[in-house]
């Protein structure tokens, strides 16, 4: 096997474990039900890992195999099945309410997806291919998890969303040869937080105010409409 | 010289602190003022010698204060050293008034413990060589001034006066900061010595040039961002007021000539005629405002502008010739600015602090209830009329020296190659020529309706000489215009290594020895304020010796000529407004839209006439007033943001963000 085919097979399998995990961003906007939600999340979380794990392969970087294993426990496993087991046990409503249309969200993830790639790709021209590239993916799936946070009413949608925004960063963090360990134990701590965080919310809100509609957030912050 | 400066703001902070905890106010007061006198009168005596030495630049001192990456970097170069004789010779002579005036003080605790920290600050931002140490230093200028503006915080003018000084300065603070921002280029170098050495394209250093002009004029006083001068200057009690007026200007002038001359590189001809155009605009409308003005200490604080206006001419002339490659005419205009900046800290310290003895001895500033002082403070009015005669620019005093300087410069300027500084500098000259006229007529008004005729109020009628301490250091200025206008040519050369320095030539043949003063090469034009001085006493021994000989044999008692008005009244005088009524039509119904309403009653109706005036500031009209306007609407509108869902936050977030990305793409195409 020469080297320049060794070359297109790793470029090709790092670009096809980013485009996963974009493919994954696009099939959490077209969820209706909670259920549904956390198994694309945790389809997302799973490509993120496997992506982690083909760079600390191609980079000879060991300590991504420790981020991917991190990503996959935590994100693909971990975080579903508790997001699972609290929509079960607090009864809460299982559809989505959505604030714009699927079909016109779907547009406007592939007009972000587009405008990322503008974006990246006459940005660095000196760098790597493979990281531009992947970089362009990761910045696309960032938008789409904020854009997911904002079209849409739930508050899960909006634990589900950020995490999302999460893996996007993760994506770019992993694509960039020679990011330091601390930092990628640090941004998984932090996505646990902000889990534990949001998980307490919504028990509080259920508590309180027996919905998980977002809309009680602000009365809840003592703001007005 | 460096290292003794930082001892002396270091000595005057504990001076401070002294100020604030000793437990006898009178004692405190001695400290306090005493202390300031000798530690000023210490760093002028320096800075004096060094300037005498030639003002050889010091090396830069590094202390590790501040940013660690930036640290605080000191210096003394030419241009510092002259700012701090000029600074710290009125604050030693104002400390030393203080003594004296500080006994009468309402509330000594809010004055004495800020009084050294100001001194200091001044000090310490003439010292300064990085942006940071100097935006600091200015910053606890402006505050610690702003606290003695508060001193009489029970009057709601006062108040007023404090909210607006603080908000322009913050203004103007932002403005300096965001020029030094520029100046210190892609890589941030704060350090002078690092500004120094970047290239800035032109659009660059042209928008750091208005920046600073916007940030130290509105310091210095530079029309329109005045504003706030008139109110606060004359609410600090009156030594704090000769400080700020007579030396914190110069401090913003120092800051302005700083980046303009030193900091920005070589100059464009635009940056000259836009200092130049703004200066003769706040001169003519700083003093025609001065002209109308009551209050004894707002009108010197208004006329502070017009002389900050002056120097700005100065400047901006020097920097059209230095910008055009005649750097050689360009020594003559900075000499003439920096000159007339300490002819001006002399007296208009003296006018202040003789306002704040006249408003002690009297319990009022409104020059319609004064009149015929010179007879009740006979000392009072002598120098008071020695700091007339010089703001005036009568010679032999030193406002005739500068302001002279300052014309044969626009007046024989060569001629400019752009056609839009031929327009300006001619019309620069001769809104300078209006401008001086206008202040002896100003000054004439102010005297005349304080000192002279009858007393128009009881308050007036009662009122006695003030303490030999304040007298005495008066007369110390008033000695200090006299020299510099008599022998003009050392103080001259006291000047010179700075203009060596910031526009690379000097006089012609050093100003032709110390009597005469020829500044313009092969030009017949030359001054001597010694002759000049030597001639009118001459004159007048001359004239008082012919009358006394000859007209008192001719003299016969007689009731004096009263215009056929045979009335006692004190009224029936002349008053201030009745002086100015005549330019007050010819230019302040343009500038000002000056209205007179008169309401005649009718025959057999028993209520009195009534005559009222209506003045507005075009600054306030067209400048202030909008902007305040704009920003309580914006601010009313804004506040709706604070009230949205978290998902309306989050989308706002999404479009700014969406918004900078597009904005990205769109400048990498």
């Amino acid at each position: 096997m020469s080297a320049s085919l060794l070359n297109q097979i790793e470029y090709s399998a790092s670009h096809l474990f980013a485009a996963l995990v974009l493919l994954g961003s696009f099939a959490l906007i077209y969820q209706r039900r909670m259920v549904g939600m956390f198994n694309a999340f945790a389809f997302q979380a799973t490509a993120l890992a496997a992506a982690a794990a083909w760079e600390a392969y191609v980079q000879a970087a060991p300590h991504l195999y420790v981020t991917a294993g991190l990503t996959f426990v935590l994100k693909a496993v971990v975080i579903p099945l508790a997001l699972r087991r609290i929509v079960r046990k607090l009864d809460i409503h299982r559809s989505i309410e959505v604030v714009i249309g699927i079909g016109p969200t779907m547009l406007a993830g592939i007009a972000l997806v587009v405008l990322a790639t503008l974006l990246v790709l006459p940005v660095m021209p000196g760098v790597a291919a493979i990281a531009r590239e992947e970089l362009a993916l990761a910045l696309a799936v960032l938008l789409i998890g904020l854009l997911i946070m904002i079209t849409r009413r739930n508050a899960t949608s909006l634990v589900i969303g950020f995490m999302s925004m999460e893996n996007g960063l993760i994506l770019g963090v992993v694509g960039v040869a020679g990011m330091p360990l601390v930092v990628e134990v640090s941004i998984a701590l932090a996505v646990l937080v902000a889990f534990i965080i949001f998980g307490l919310f919504l028990i509080r809100i259920r508590e309180r105010f027996d919905s998980l509609d977002a809309h009680y957030l602000e009365s809840f912050r003592g703001e007005r409409r | 010289m460096t290292a003794d400066l930082l001892v002396a703001a270091a000595a005057l902070l504990v001076l401070g602190f002294a100020g604030a905890l000793w437990p006898r106010p009178d004692g405190a007061q001695i400290v306090v003022y005493g202390g300031s006198a000798i530690a000023a009168a210490a760093l002028a005596g320096q800075a004096l010698l060094a300037l005498l030495g030639g003002g050889a630049a010091t090396p830069v001192l590094t202390l590790p204060l501040g940013l660690p990456w930036v640290q605080a970097h000191f210096r003394l170069d030419a241009l510092s050293l002259f700012f701090v004789l000029l600074l710290n010779l009125a604050a030693a002579l104002v400390s030393l008034y203080a003594l004296g005036y500080g006994r009468h003080e309402e509330a000594p605790h809010r004055v004495l413990p800020f009084y050294p920290v100001y001194l200091a600050a001044m000090n310490l931002v003439l010292a300064a060589a990085d942006a940071f140490s100097f935006l600091v230093s200015w910053e606890c200028m402006s505050v610690a001034s702003w606290l003695l503006v508060l001193a009489q915080h029970r009057e709601a003018a006062n108040r007023h006066a404090a909210f607006v000084y603080l908000a322009m300065a913050g203004f103007g603070t932002m403005a300096l900061l965001f020029a030094f921002g520029l100046l210190a280029g892609a890589q941030g170098d704060y350090s002078f010595a690092g500004m120094r050495t970047h290239d800035l394209t032109p659009v660059l250093a042209g928008a750091a040039i208005v920046l600073a002009l916007i940030g130290a004029g509105s310091k210095a006083g530079l029309v329109p961002l005045h504003v706030w001068l008139p109110l606060a200057h004359p609410a600090a009690p009156s030594h704090v007021s000769a400080l700020m007026s007579g030396v914190m200007t110069k401090v913003a002038i120092y800051g302005l000539v700083r980046i303009v001359f030193d900091l920005a590189g070589p100059p464009q001809w635009w940056w000259g005629a836009l200092i130049m155009t703004v200066g003769a605009v706040t001169a003519v409308l700083g003093i025609l405002h001065a002209l109308l003005e009551r209050d004894i200490k707002t009108l010197l604080a208004y006329s502070t502008i017009k002389n900050v206006g002056v120097i700005a001419i100065g400047l901006g002339l020097a920097l059209v010739f230095r910008a055009s490659g005649i750097g050689d005419f360009a020594a003559l205009p900075f000499i003439a600015a920096l000159f007339h900046a300490l002819n001006h800290s002399l007296f208009k310290s003296l006018l202040f602090c003789a306002a704040g003895a006249v408003a002690h001895a009297t319990g009022t500033r409104d020059i319609e209830r004064l009149g015929g002082l010179i007879h009740r403070m006979p000392r009072t009015a002598f120098v008071a009329l020695v700091g007339c005669f010089a703001i005036a620019g009568l010679p032999p005093l030193n406002g005739f020296v500068s302001e002279w300087l300052m014309l044969q410069s626009v007046f024989t300027s060569p001629s400019l190659p752009q056609p839009l500084l031929k327009l300006i500098v001619p019309v620069a000259g001769v809104m300078l020529v209006l401008a001086a006229a206008l202040a002896a007529a100003c000054f004439v008004r102010l005297y005349g309706i304080v000192f002279l005729g009858r007393p128009r109020s009881p308050d007036a009628a009662a009122a006695g000489e003030t303490d030999a301490v304040m007298i005495w250091s008066m007369a110390a200025f008033a000695a200090l215009c006299l020299v510099c206008g008599a022998l003009p040519a050392p103080a001259i050369g006291l000047i010179e290594p700075a203009a060596r320095a910031m526009v690379g030539a000097g006089l012609p043949d050093g100003g032709a020895g110390w009597l005469y003063l020829a500044p313009v090469a092969g030009k017949p034009s030359s001054y001597s304020g010694a002759v000049v001085l030597l001639a009118m006493i001459g004159f007048g021994l001359a004239v008082a010796l012919l009358v006394h000989r000859l007209g008192w044999r001719s003299l016969r008692r007689a009731p004096p000529w009263d215009c056929g008005f045979p009335s006692t009244d004190p009224t029936t005088q002349y008053s201030g407004s009745s002086f100015a009524q005549p330019l007050r039509r010819v230019f302040g119904t343009v500038a000002f839209r000056a209205a007179e309403t008169v309401d005649m009653p009718d025959p057999g109706e028993t209520r009195p006439a009534r005559f009222a005036l209506s003045l507005w500031d075009p600054a306030w009209r067209f400048v202030f007033n909008p902007c305040a306007r704009f920003v309580v609407w914006a601010a009313e509108h804004l506040n709706a943001l604070q009230f949205m869902t978290i998902r309306r936050h989050l989308s706002f977030m999404f479009a700014t963000l969406i918004a900078l990305l597009l904005a990205v793409a769109a400048v990498a195409r």
